[in-house]
C-alpha cells in the first residue's frame, strides 16, 4: 500500500482542503514554539468574540524529545499541521474526516476511532476537551474543543485539529522510520532533516550554555513585563513569552532545572502568558463593544 | 392507553469509562420523572454506544389523570359577596359552589378539577433539563461561553412517544425521528419509528446493545482462533472498554515478529494492552504468543490494511521499547540515584531523591533491604518508564536483574508498588513488603504534613489506595509496624482504612471491629488475631451473657465516676460469691480468653445476683468497684466487650 503521497504533497493537499473551507492559510510562525497551539494564530486568535479560520504548518521544537536522529519515531523538531475553526461548526468531525479522504485515506478500508484525550497547557492557562484520533491503531491527530485560553473562558468554542505530519505520512507510505519518508521524489526525510536532529540534539543535551540561557530567560521576561504595560504591542510581548518558553525547554533538556526551581519557572512563564492574554483582551475590548 | 417511549441522545464520542454511570443516572432520573408527574410506566432498558445514549420506557399514560380537589372557601356566614369573590377566584360562578359542613360551621367549597396534561407535553417540558442534568466527571461547552454543558456536543435527539415526536430543543438541536448511522458504515440521516429503531441502526453499522457487541467480539475472537493452539488472555476490563469505544466491533488477529518475545513479557503486554488496547494471545502453556487481537470499529478489513496498520504501529512501539531498553542499560540504576534530584515527587514535597533518602532510612529501621530502597525509584529516570509509566517499579526490577543486582533487590523493586488494587496481590517477598510499606508510609506522612488530605471523592495523590495497601501489607504480609509519630489527622484517616479493610474486605462484624479496635489498633497483626478470637468465641454460649455483664460493669463504673487508683484489698472481699469471683479471676490469670470466659461467666452472674456493689461501707464499695475494674481492664486488652451488640439489646 505504499502508494502514499509524498510528504510535501500531503501538506499541500491538506492546505488546499482547508483553504477551500474558508481557512486563511498562514505560514509557520518564525519564533521557536513547542506546538502549533503556541503560535499567536492560535493562542491569541482563539480569544474574543471574532470568528476565525486558519491553517498552517508549524515546526514544533521539543528539545528533550531529540534522539540524535537515532530513533525512528522521535524527533526534536516535528511538523504539525494546525487548523483552527472558530467557532467549531456542527459538522466539524465530518470536515475532519473529509480531510483524511483528501490525502488518500479510504475510510471504508480503515478503522477510525476517537479516543478520549483532553488537552491542558498550564503554562498557557489553557485547556480543552477532545480526542486523539486513531487510524488503524495509530494516533494521527489531536482534536480539541478549546474551553479556556490564557485563563479566559472562550466566547466562541474553537475546534483545534492538529495533524502529526511525520506519523501520518510514514503511515501512508508504509515506512517504519520517519527518516525513510519520501519528502519529494529523490529526497527522503533524512536528506532534508537528519542533520537538524543530530546537531540540535547535541546542542540541546550537551552544549547549550546554561548560564547564558538563564540570563536570556531573565532578559526576555523583563522585556515582556515591560511591553505588557504599554499599549499596542501585545504581539511583540507575546514573542517574549515564546522565547522564555523555549529557553525553559532548553534548560530542561540540559537537566539544569531542579525540582524546586521547576514549579517557579513554569509559574513565571504562565504569568507572562496570562498577562499577554489579558492585554490582548483589553486591546480587542472596544471592538467587542462595537459588535455588541 | 399504554404507550412506549424512546429517547436517543446523539453526541460525539463519549469516553468509554463514563458511559455506564451516565446511563444509570439517566435511568434513575427518567424513572423519577415518570413517578413525580404520575405518567405511569417504567424504564425498560438503557443502552449506549460511544455516540448515543438510548433509553426505552413502556406503559406510559397518554395523559396524566385529572386531579380533583375540594378547595375550602369563606364561611357561609360571610355572605354572598364573599361567595362571589371565592367563585371568581376559582374561575366559576357562585351557583356552582357547594357547602361543606365542619365542626366550626358551614363553609363554601369548590370541587376543583385540574385536567391532566398530555404526557408528551410534560416530557417535552422536562426532558431538556433532565438530559443536561446527567452527571459527568468533566463536561464542556460547545456553543460558546455560558451555554449548556454536556460531556461532548449533542448533535441529534430522537424522542418518540409511541409514533409521535416529543418536541424539544437543546443547544439548537431539535428532537425528531431522525437518527444517525455509523460514521463510515451508515447513512448520516435515518428516519426511524420506535419499532424499527434498533434494526435500522444495525443496518447502518450500529449495534445499540452493548451485550450484543460484547457477544460479537467474543464470538469473533473464537472464530479467529478456531483450530489454533492459542487463546486470548482474558481481560474483562479491556473487553468492557472495547465494547464502549465501538459501534460495530469486529476483532482481527495480527502478529508480530517472534524476536520481540525477547523483551520482557510485562513490557509487551503493557504496550499491547494500555497503549494499543489489544488483547494478548497465549499458547496452551500460557506463554505469550507473537499475536494480538485488535478490535476495529467497522465491519471488515477487506484488503488487510487495518491489520497491517496495527502491526506496523505495534512494531514501532516494540522497537521503541527495545531502543529504550538498550539505551537505558547504558546507565545503571545506581548511577541514576543523583538524577532523582530532578524528578518531582510532589511540588510541595521536593524530589524523589529526598523521598528515597527517607525511605532508605525507614526500610533500614524495619530490617528491610536498603539497596532495594536506594534503587527503587531510579527507573523513573529511564526512557522506558517515561514512555510506559504503568511499568514503574516493574522496569526497575527487570533492570536490577539485568544489571546483576541480587535477586532479592530486584524482586523488592519489581513489587514495590503492589498492591495496586484490592484484588492485586501484596509483594511476594519480605523485602518487597517492607519496601512497599515504607514507600507508602512516607507518601502518607509527607502528604498529610503539607495538608494534602483526601476529601470526599477527591484523592489526587491516591492516598486511600496507598493506605489500603499499607494495611494489607501489614496484616497479610505480617510486617511489624506501629505507625511511628502519626498525626491525629493521619490516624483518623488510617483508622477508616483499617475499618474498611476488616469490615468490607475481611467480613468482620462492625461491633466486633469496634470492640477490638477500642482495645487498640496500633498493632494490626495483633488486632487481626484478637478479631479472630472474638469472632470465634462469640458463637459460644457463655459469650453473650458475659458481654452483657461487661456492659453492666462499664455502666456501674461510669455511674460511680470511678477513678481506678486503689489497690485491691483481699481483706475486704466478702466470702461467698465475691470471693468466688475474686479467686477465679486470680487463678485463671494468664489462661486464654476462651477458657476464662467459660469459668468466669457463672461467677460474674452470681456476683451480680447476690452481691450489692454499692455497699454501705465506702471501703467495701470502693474495693468491689476496683475488682470489677480489674476484670474489665484485663479483658479490654483484647476487646471492649461492651461494644458487642447482644441479642438482648437488639
Amino acid at each position: 500500500m505504499s502508494t502514499g503521497l509524498t510528504f510535501q504533497e500531503t501538506v499541500l493537499r491538506l492546505k488546499q482542503y482547508w483553504s477551500e473551507r474558508g481557512c486563511i492559510i498562514q505560514e509557520p510562525y518564525d519564533v521557536e514554539v513547542g506546538a502549533g497551539t503556541m503560535a499567536p494564530e492560535t493562542f491569541l486568535r482563539v480569544l474574543g468574540p471574532e470568528p476565525y479560520r486558519v491553517a498552517y504548518v508549524q515546526p514544533s521544537r521539543r528539545p528533550a524529545d531529540g534522539r540524535y536522529g537515532e530513533n525512528p519515531n522521535r524527533l526534536y523538531k516535528h511538523q504539525q499541521l494546525q487548523v483552527i475553526l472558530k467557532p467549531a461548526p456542527a459538522d466539524v468531525i465530518d470536515l475532519y474526516l473529509g480531510s483524511l479522504k483528501a490525502i488518500g485515506i479510504d475510510l471504508a478500508k480503515h478503522d477510525i476511532k476517537f479516543e478520549e484525550d483532553n488537552w491542558e497547557a498550564p503554562t498557557l492557562g489553557a485547556w480543552g476537551i477532545g480526542w486523539q484520533v486513531m487510524l488503524d491503531g495509530m494516533e494521527i491527530s489531536q482534536f480539541t474543543y478549546f474551553q479556556q485560553c490564557g485563563g479566559f473562558d472562550l466566547d466562541l468554542v474553537p475546534a483545534e485539529l492538529t495533524y502529526g505530519l511525520e506519523r501520518i505520512v510514514a503511515f501512508l507510505q508504509n515506512v517504519d522510520s520517519v527518516y525513510d519518508i519520501i519528502w519529494t521524489p529523490g529526497f527522503r526525510y533524512s536528506d532534508v532533516r537528519l542533520k537538524d536532529e543530530q546537531q540540535f540534539s547535541k546542542y540541546n543535551f550537551e552544549l547549550a550554555d546554561v548560564g547564558m540561557l538563564w540570563q536570556l530567560f531573565d532578559l526576555h521576561e523583563k522585556e515582556c513585563q515591560r511591553l505588557i504595560k504599554l499599549s499596542g504591542v501585545v504581539l511583540p510581548a507575546y514573542d517574549q513569552v515564546l522565547k522564555c518558553s523555549h529557553i525553559f525547554n532548553l534548560l530542561d533538556s540540559r537537566g539544569a532545572i531542579s525540582v524546586t526551581e521547576r514549579v517557579g519557572v513554569i509559574g513565571r512563564v504562565r504569568r507572562l502568558a496570562l498577562g499577554v492574554a489579558d492585554a490582548w483582551m483589553k486591546e480587542i475590548a472596544p471592538k467587542v463593544e462595537a459588535v455588541a | 392507553m399504554s404507550l412506549p417511549f424512546l429517547l436517543e441522545i446523539g453526541t460525539e464520542e463519549i469516553p468509554d469509562w463514563m458511559i455506564i454511570p451516565a446511563l444509570n443516572n439517566l435511568q434513575d432520573m427518567f424513572q423519577a420523572l415518570l413517578d413525580q408527574h404520575a405518567l405511569g410506566g417504567r424504564v425498560s432498558s438503557v443502552d449506549a454506544t460511544p455516540r448515543r445514549l438510548v433509553l426505552r420506557a413502556e406503559g406510559l399514560l397518554d395523559r396524566q389523570a385529572d386531579l380533583e380537589e375540594l378547595v375550602m372557601g369563606p364561611s357561609k356566614s360571610a355572605g354572598a359577596g364573599a361567595a362571589a369573590g371565592f367563585a371568581k377566584k376559582m374561575g366559576t360562578t357562585a351557583d356552582q359552589l357547594a357547602t361543606h359542613s365542619t365542626a366550626k360551621g358551614e363553609y363554601f367549597a369548590f370541587s376543583k378539577r385540574t385536567p391532566g396534561q398530555a404526557t408528551a407535553a410534560v416530557l417535552a417540558r422536562e426532558l431538556p433539563n433532565l438530559i443536561l442534568k446527567i452527571q459527568w466527571p468533566k463536561s464542556m461547552v460547545w456553543n460558546g461561553k455560558g451555554t449548556e454543558r454536556f460531556i461532548r456536543p449533542i448533535r441529534w435527539l430522537v424522542a418518540l412517544l409511541d409514533d409521535a415526536v416529543v418536541p424539544f430543543e437543546i443547544g439548537g438541536v431539535k428532537s425528531g425521528n431522525i437518527t444517525v448511522g455509523h460514521r463510515v458504515l451508515g447513512q448520516p440521516s435515518l428516519g426511524v419509528i420506535l419499532q424499527n429503531f434498533s434494526q435500522v441502526l444495525k443496518a447502518n453499522g450500529v449495534i445499540v446493545s452493548a451485550a450484543e457487541r460484547r457477544d460479537k467480539i467474543e464470538s469473533g475472537i473464537k472464530e479467529l482462533l478456531a483450530g489454533k493452539p492459542l487463546r486470548a488472555k482474558p481481560d474483562p476490563d479491556l473487553l468492557h472498554t472495547l465494547v464502549y469505544i465501538t459501534e460495530f466491533p469486529t476483532p482481527i488477529l495480527g502478529s508480530f515478529d517472534p524476536s520481540y518475545l525477547s523483551l520482557p513479557r510485562e513490557v509487551l503486554v503493557t504496550v499491547m494492552r494500555h497503549h494499543q488496547k489489544y488483547l494478548s494471545v497465549e499458547d496452551t502453556y500460557g506463554r505469550l504468543s507473537p499475536h494480538f487481537i485488535a478490535v476495529m470499529n467497522t465491519n471488515a478489513d477487506p484488503d488487510g490494511l487495518v491489520r497491517q496498520g496495527n502491526e506496523r504501529v505495534l512494531r514501532a512501539r516494540f522497537n521503541d521499547a527495545r531502543f529504550f531498553w538498550d539505551v537505558d542499560q547504558k546507565k545503571k540504576l545506581e548511577e541514576r540515584v543523583e538524577d532523582l534530584k530532578t524528578v518531582t515527587f510532589q511540588a510541595k514535597l521536593g524530589s524523589y531523591f529526598e523521598k528515597t533518602l527517607r525511605v532508605v532510612k525507614l526500610v533500614a529501621g524495619l530490617g528491610g533491604n536498603e539497596r532495594a530502597a536506594l534503587l527503587a525509584k531510579c527507573d523513573l529516570t529511564t526512557d522506558m518508564v517515561k514512555e510506559f509509566t504503568d511499568l514503574q517499579g516493574i522496569v526497575g526490577g527487570l533492570y536490577a536483574r539485568a544489571q546483576s543486582e541480587p535477586e532479592e533487590v530486584a524482586r523488592a523493586i519489581y513489587d514495590h508498588y503492589k498492591p495496586l488494587s484490592m484484588e492485586d496481590e501484596i509483594p511476594s517477598t519480605p523485602g518487597g513488603r517492607i519496601l512497599s510499606l515504607s514507600d507508602k508510609w512516607d507518601t502518607l506522612v509527607e502528604c498529610f504534613k503539607v495538608g494534602m488530605i483526601p476529601t470526599g471523592s477527591r484523592d489526587p495523590f491516591g492516598l486511600r489506595r496507598a493506605a489500603q495497601g499499607l494495611v494489607r501489607i501489614i496484616v497479610e504480609g505480617k510486617v511489624k509496624f506501629d505507625f511511628p509519630g502519626m498525626s491525629a489527622e493521619l490516624s483518623e484517616f488510617l483508622r477508616d482504612r483499617v475499618e474498611y479493610y476488616f469490615r468490607d474486605v475481611r467480613g468482620f462484624a462492625y461491633d466486633e471491629l469496634r470492640a477490638c479496635m477500642a482495645a487498640g489498633w496500633n498493632d494490626l497483626i495483633d488486632l487481626e488475631a484478637r478479631l479472630l478470637r472474638v469472632k470465634a468465641i462469640r458463637t459460644t454460649p457463655d459469650f453473650e451473657p458475659l458481654a452483657a455483664s461487661f456492659k453492666r460493669i462499664k455502666n456501674i463504673l461510669k455511674q460511680a465516676n470511678f477513678e481506678p487508683s486503689y489497690a485491691l484489698s483481699e481483706a475486704l472481699i466478702e466470702p461467698g460469691p465475691e470471693r468466688a469471683l475474686y479467686d477465679e479471676f486470680q487463678c485463671s490469670y494468664g489462661q486464654p480468653l476462651e477458657a476464662r470466659i467459660v469459668t468466669l461467666r457463672p461467677k460474674i452472674d452470681l456476683f451480680f445476683d447476690k452481691v450489692l456493689v454499692n455497699a454501705p461501707d465506702p471501703n467495701v464499695r470502693r474495693n468491689r468497684l476496683t475488682l470489677l475494674q480489674r476484670i474489665l481492664k484485663e479483658f479490654s486488652e483484647i476487646a471492649d466487650f461492651s461494644e458487642i451488640v447482644t441479642e438482648r439489646q437488639s
